[in-house]
């Protein structure tokens, strides 16, 4: 996807954060990636290596902690983890199975000094 | 993958600050035309084109400070990193845009639809035919669009030829319109209460699909020369999209395409998905595209909403 405008946010909040806690330095990042998310995670790493150059999170490694995909089973009537969007329900094997969650895309925290 | 996108080029047409050329516009350039409001951050005063921070610019050039940590100190040996809670959305930022788009656009009763396909699908063609239709019922209706695209305006000349008003914005190497390219298209068109607003995304089936742009509703365009696979091929778009228009079907004969496939392809991927059948070429399915308009404008409108 775009991955390199999507580190620019990133970069944004990381480094208005650091600021506000009056640290220096950052140096890990973990990103909660879901599994919709439509994330490629080579590419992003790739781009935030390149983007984080000159800022204090330059050299920062960076984490990612994988969300299931999670859907709704209309035959079932109830919520299921799916490993793709077009996988059938787990428990019943139907294909009924609208996507609900999975799409997350969150920083969630950051070591810093 | 459109390694170089979103890096800051994006300009609206006519109104960049690096064109080597102008144009003639039919359009007032007035930024009173509507109340608006500024999203996060902003601050653009009257400047069109989209901020990224400057790479550049770390806060200190990424110096090592010491003796500043919590402790005020620094002591051989002993780590002051400290874990920071951040929990926020990557995209939070183009989310806050676009809330303020849907604000406004909610307050002004327009019906904002953002209309996603692959290049090639007859987005634009559509618009003309449709505008052209809405037009012929009600010569007062207020039809307005923004088109996205890498280069050139000839979208927004095509729709301009209708007598619509039209904000072309050029991405540059942008893969897709954000919300806040968008929120300065806003405050250059005409929007009345009532109205339609269609926004022609950049044709491209990956990225647009994770951009919120303040809309209504997300209408993807499908023609049947793309294969009946193509909603298995690009999920996220057809998962993300309320109504899917099967476009060209005039050609479905001459391409073998089995239109049922296409759309029970469309209901794999979103089982929710409205499906409407059309050729903008021969009007097919054209009346049933302007019903479901007109029942989501009825929605979007200021009365519709003063009823409830």
């Amino acid at each position: 996807m775009h991955e390199m405008s999507l580190c620019e946010g990133i970069r944004e909040v990381i480094v208005g954060e650091a600021a506000r806690h009056s640290v220096a330095r950052i140096l890990r990042v973990r990103l909660e990636i879901g599994r919709f998310s439509g994330v490629e995670k080579p590419a992003l790493e790739f781009a935030f290596d390149v983007v984080m150059r000159g800022t204090p999170a330059e050299g920062a490694a960076l984490e990612f902690i994988d969300i299931p995909g999670r859907g709704w089973c209309y035959d079932c009537m109830k919520d299921v983890t799916i490993e793709d969007r077009l996988s059938p329900c787990p428990d019943c094997g139907g294909g009924k199975v609208l996507a609900t969650g999975g799409d997350e895309l969150r920083i969630k925290d950051m070591e810093a000094q | 993958m459109c390694t170089v996108c979103g890096c800051g080029d994006a300009k609206l047409e006519g109104h960049g600050h690096s064109h080597g050329h102008s144009h003639a516009h039919g359009h007032g350039h007035g930024h009173d035309h509507h109340p608006h409001e500024h999203g996060p951050d902003c601050g653009c005063g009257t400047e069109v084109h989209v901020h990224r921070p400057d790479p550049a610019q770390g806060r200190d050039g990424g110096a090592l400070h010491f003796g500043q940590g919590p402790a005020g100190v620094e002591v051989a040996g002993m780590s002051q990193a400290r874990l920071i809670e951040i929990e926020t959305d990557v995209l939070a930022k183009n989310d806050g845009y676009a809330a303020v788009n849907r604000r406004l656009l909610k307050a002004l009763g327009v019906l904002a639809l953002n209309l996603v396909s692959s290049p090639g699908s007859g987005k634009t063609t559509l618009l003309v035919k449709t505008i052209q239709a809405l037009r012929a019922r009600d010569a007062a209706r207020s039809v307005t669009v923004i088109e996205g695209d890498q280069q050139t305006s000839n979208d927004a000349d095509r729709i301009r030829a209708t007598g619509a008003p039209a904000v072309q914005v050029n991405t540059g190497k942008g893969c897709h319109l954000d919300a806040h390219m968008v929120q300065h298209a806003l405050e250059r068109l005409p929007l009345a209460p009532g109205g339609v607003l269609f926004i022609e995304n950049v044709g491209n089936l990956v990225c647009p699909a994770g951009f919120d742009l303040g809309e209504a509703a997300k209408v993807a365009i499908l023609s049947v020369t793309e294969g009946e696979d193509k909603p298995l091929k690009y999920p996220d778009m057809f998962a993300a999209a309320r109504l899917a228009i099967v476009n060209k079907t005039d050609l479905a004969p001459h391409c073998d395409t089995d239109l049922d496939l296409i759309e029970a392809n469309l209901r794999r991927v979103n089982p929710a998905i409205e499906v409407i059948r059309l050729s903008a070429r021969t009007g097919e399915g054209m009346e049933t595209w302007l019903a479901w308009l007109d029942a989501e404008a009825e929605r979007a409108s200021p009365d519709a909403r003063a009823a409830e």
